[in-house]
């Protein structure tokens, strides 16, 4: 019945194919022929005359030149790191400050969105104003125009090296940004790093224990705090029996800069906290959207069967309120990713920062570029990966 | 429509004369709008009450109450023998003995039907996990679904799912369950599948207190009808005498509006 109204359209007999713009199947394969062979145009177009130039210019292509000398200093690195280096370790470097600003920054932003979003939420009526305030002054303003209001604040607003602010003995404040005694090297710490792994692994193994004797005698047991106990407990054991040294590395004026101890550039700091308050103002609305989308008869069910209020958040409502805050999640923590690029603007030595500096010399331009967004796409898809993975794991079921 | 199931069958029951459930003088306010009127109300154990009237009298206030899904704000109720008041570990215990079914079911969506049914057995009453699943499954056979206990309450048919709400309610092994319009979200082929299983309930002598319009329930099960209008206990009969010989102008009003239509 469905062939007879379509011939009368002109629609082909089943199975075939008829060549009129009016029939959808023909006019979809027509479609994804123009639009595949504007593309190939386009990028034929791009390829050649790139080379083109490059050949006019006589510019070598290929990435040699990471081999070479790099010849300029990096204000601060994870790694050892000086001028005689090659470009490619250079761009590792890069690509770990990249790194360390992104973790950090994702983690702070998901602990202080966590906190906006619940607060924002509260029956106080202060915090929740509050709250609210925070969330649309952040997001309302570029973040270009927030990182330089932080570095301005570290480099403008806090003294001169030699007049450092000196809140506690060992730390001091200045423009060239923070110093912190730091414990002096000692093998102990070391062990208590391996103290710490073993730790954690004990507490995953207690967790295990625990719900395998909940599931069996239904007593449960205090896993949590056990494990917290491990955590924190092991390290100041092994610290105890490595001798407990004191013995610290404080940060010492000697001309025109502090010497040892830790530091916290300006660069660093403005760009983490920028980010991090920009990215948390959206995250606490994700996470007030999330807790918000699971329905209250949910939590009325829980405690008509008398669960407590702790399991009934930790076994009812977070699961439910995760699923629909990880997606947009997600796009939180990529999105932060991509605008640590903006260090570029305060100087923090990012991967695009010091790619940028390497181009420059090198005139590597296409290089330099397709390895940025090579490595970008590399750590978005990661952070994809991951989430979705996570996201699949904790979907809902439905018919 | 449900005036066709098992009239007349009630089951014979003689009452303990213990009581589980005495209110005194219960007030509350939203606000301004005085939803309960001093309600007094006394349950004995195996006593099955059917509550009715018209929307907003305050019959889902008042059994909701009875497990401080609300609070009142006068007056004393005492479910057996704690009196709820702001001590959380009095609420926490009272709750764990009075099961509730709601409209809306409100399963837990992420987990199984199987878990559903053990996570209040396992979290609060500390069961082993085992016992606890030989239990559901045991609850879950009596209201007759328990093939689907490895699905998710997506998955199920409204009535499926009011079964399962049952289920869930009675794994705890409550001493009084409320019922607060358990029918009212469901198509009407899937009313009869729930209204049976509360039947069964009923005539195991369960305690029962139950918000609802089907008013062929509570002629076949109830000992005792209340009826609700603006937030008082307006009359309070057995259905013999409730349906054939009303009292107030009120319930008569009431009663022509539902059965006659």
């Amino acid at each position: 019945m469905a062939t007879e109204t379509r011939t009368t359209q002109g629609a082909p007999p089943p199975g075939g194919v008829s060549f009129s713009l009016s029939d959808p199947t023909f006019r979809a394969i027509v479609y994804q022929i123009l639009v595949v062979g504007a593309v190939v145009l386009v990028g034929w177009f791009l390829i050649s005359n790139t080379l083109d130039n490059l050949a006019r210019r006589s510019i070598a292509t290929g990435y040699h030149f990471l081999e070479r000398e790099a010849a300029f200093g990096i204000g601060e690195s994870l790694i050892d790191y000086s001028p005689k280096d090659t470009y490619g370790r250079a761009f590792l470097v890069g690509v770990l400050n990249t790194l360390k600003v992104s973790i950090i920054g994702v983690i702070l932003a998901t602990i202080i969105g966590t906190i906006i979003g619940v607060a924002r939420l509260s029956s106080n009526w202060l915090i929740a104003k509050l709250a609210s305030t925070y969330v649309e002054i952040i997001r309302n303003i570029p973040p270009l125009l927030q990182l330089f209001f932080w570095y301005a604040l570290v480099s403008d607003g806090l003294p001169p090296v030699r007049q450092a602010l000196n809140p506690i003995p060992g730390v001091f404040l200045s423009q060239r940004g923070l110093r912190v005694p730091v414990p002096a090297p000692d093998p102990v710490w070391a062990n208590m790093g391996i103290a710490l792994l073993v730790a954690i692994v004990a507490a995953w193994g207690v967790s295990r224990w625990a719900r395998a004797r909940q599931a069996r005698t239904g007593q449960p047991f205090p896993a949590g705090w056990t494990g917290l106990g491990l955590i924190v407990g092991l390290p100041i054991l092994t610290w105890l029996a490595g001798g407990a040294p004191l013995a610290m590395d404080v940060p010492k004026l000697t001309g025109f800069n502090f010497t040892g101890g830790g530091a916290i550039s300006p660069e660093f700091f403005a760009i983490l906290t920028g980010l991090t308050l920009y990215t948390a103002a959206f995250i606490a609305e994700v996470v007030r959207s999330g807790i918000k989308a699971v329905n209250w008869g949910q939590t009325e069910a829980a405690r008509a069967l008398g669960l407590p209020s702790s399991p009934t958040l930790r076994l009812v409502i977070l699961p439910q309120a995760l699923r629909v805050i990880v997606p947009p999640l997600t796009s939180q923590y990529l999105n932060l990713t991509k605008n640590s690029s903006l260090a570029l603007a305060i100087g923090y030595p990012d991967l695009v920062s010091i790619a940028n500096t390497t181009l420059n010399q090198t005139g590597q331009a296409i290089e330099g570029v397709t390895m940025i967004m090579g490595t970008y796409l590399v750590i978005s898809l990661s952070i994809s990966i991951f989430m979705n993975w996570y996201n699949k794991r904790i979907a809902l079921v439905e018919r | 429509m449900s005036q066709a199931m098992s009239q007349g069958t009630k089951p014979k029951h003689t009452l303990s004369g213990e009581e589980i459930i005495r209110c005194t003088g219960v007030n509350k306010w939203y606000g301004e709008f005085h939803v309960l009127k001093n309600v007094n109300l006394s349950v004995q154990k195996g006593e099955r009450i059917v509550v009715c009237g018209p929307s907003g009298s305050g019959k889902s206030t008042m059994i909701r109450c009875l497990n401080r899904l609300e609070e009142h704000q006068k007056g004393t109720i005492v479910i057996d023998g704690i009196e709820l008041t702001n001590n959380l570990k009095n609420i926490e215990l009272v709750r764990r003995e009075v099961g509730m079914v709601f409209q809306h079911f409100n399963l837990f969506p992420h987990l199984t039907v199987l878990e559903n049914c053990t996570l209040a057995p396992i979290w609060v009453r500390k069961m082993p996990k085992a016992e606890a699943e030989e239990r559901a499954m045991s609850y879950l056979k009596r209201v007759r679904i328990a093939e689907q206990a490895k699905k998710y309450p997506g998955q199920l048919s409204g009535g499926q799912q009011q079964r399962v709400a049952i289920a869930r309610s009675l794994c705890m092994s409550p001493k009084v369950m409320l019922f607060d319009e358990p029918t009212s979200a469901l198509d009407p082929e899937m009313v009869k599948e729930v209204l049976d299983v509360m039947i069964g309930l009923a005539e195991d002598g369960m305690t029962m207190l139950c918000v609802t319009h089907e008013m062929g329930f509570a002629k076949s099960v109830a000992d005792r009808v209340i009826f609700m209008d603006r937030g008082e206990i307006v009359e309070q009969d057995t259905p013999d005498a409730f349906f054939s010989n009303p009292k107030s102008e009120r319930t008569r009003l009431f009663l022509s509006q539902i059965l006659n239509h």
